[in-house]
């Protein structure tokens, strides 16, 4: 006997997602997933992030590693609350790691940016209830991406090219990135800006300052 | 690279449709699988034969049909696969936009016996 089913695989995380997503909703609190390679400047850009905005929002975040505690120790030291999961291998951030992670957070209105394992892969398949993704993309690592990489790059709400400040020692074609973009994500903001010198950050923070759900 | 546990919701999403309809076994589980979704066929393949062994779907086959990712031409509407490092049209060279396809990861149906005994086939 043939039983119909049409239901999708990811159908248990993404009903976590959807009850991560409720909680953001009840606390006003906007969900930022952030995607990018490993060594991508997520990190940096995070931080500056912060030093920019956390006297005028709540900010909180979550920090996904296969292992280490890393980065969580280097974002508390801007006084932001910070819980950091460890996936042990796993190469991505599920909804059910977010919602055992909220349970050491206490949500209170304003930015919660996640922190996603370095992959431009599997973070982007996976729903975790977040407002929006954020795809990290710096210029070392060849405009290409998009091309390469489209699930996550069609999903984005923004894409952040960092590392800017290394435009004039590398052949990234910025034009052949944004055509590609263009491809996959009509609408989808860009960033081009470099967290270490702080060239185009005030865009970026500006962006922040009015997104919602 | 997490096919492993995609296997494990595919295997535990039959087994309980089959269990739900009273089935003693699982003969076969129908996937569609978009190209964007980056899950590799092979990969789901060879997990599915180590975790379906003492369950209802031990001597399941999986099948798979692939949807293709499809762009269309904003200027002359062709619709068309990607090819390598391009989204252009193949037609006028213009740039084409993601249609909403190629994302999709579902069962759409499995078919189970009865006590050893096939009943109905397949309808495609």
């Amino acid at each position: 006997m043939e039983i119909k089913l049409v239901k999708n695989i990811l159908d248990v995380n993404d009903k976590l997602a959807e009850e991560n997503k409720t909680l953001f909703r009840e606390n006003k609190v906007t969900a930022i997933n952030i995607i990018g390679s490993p060594g991508s400047g997520k990190t940096t850009l995070l931080l500056k992030t912060i030093e920019a905005l956390k006297d005028e929002l709540n900010i909180q975040v979550i920090e996904g590693d296969i292992a280490s505690s890393i980065d969580a120790e280097t974002i508390s030291k801007k006084d932001v609350e910070v819980v950091q999961i460890n996936t042990e291998g796993e190469c991505h951030l599920d909804a059910n790691m977010i919602k055992q992670a909220l349970k050491n957070l206490d949500l209170k209105p304003g930015l919660l940016f996640v922190e996603n394992v370095g992959n431009l892969v599997c973070p982007a398949e996976f729903e975790i209830g977040e407002d929006f993704k954020v795809a990290v993309l710096s210029i070392p690592e060849g405009h290409d991406k998009p091309y390469k990489y489209p699930l996550i790059f069609s999903k984005a709400k923004a894409v952040v090219v960092t590392k800017s400040d290394l435009l004039p020692y590398i052949d990234f074609d910025m034009n052949a990135f944004r055509s590609g973009l263009a491809s996959l994500n009509q609408d989808c903001r860009v960033f081009v800006l470099s967290a270490k010198t702080g060239e185009g950050m005030q865009e970026w923070i500006d962006w922040l300052r009015q997104i919602r759900p | 690279m997490h096919e492993l546990s995609v296997t494990q919701s595919i295997l535990d999403m039959a087994v309980e449709e089959a269990k739900k309809a009273g089935a003693s076994s699982v003969d076969k589980i129908s996937i569609v699988l978009g190209e964007l979704t980056g899950i590799a066929e092979d990969c789901v393949r060879f997990y599915f034969d180590i975790i379906k062994k003492d369950t209802l779907a031990e001597n399941a086959q999986l099948s798979f049909s692939h949807v293709p990712a499809v762009l269309k031409c904003k200027k002359c509407g062709y619709e068309f696969e990607r090819q390598t490092f391009s989204f252009t049209c193949p037609k006028c060279g213009s740039p084409g936009v993601l249609i909403d396809k190629g994302k999709e990861l579902y069962i759409d149906h499995i078919e189970v016996s009865f006590d050893g005994n096939k009943v109905g086939k397949e309808h495609t």
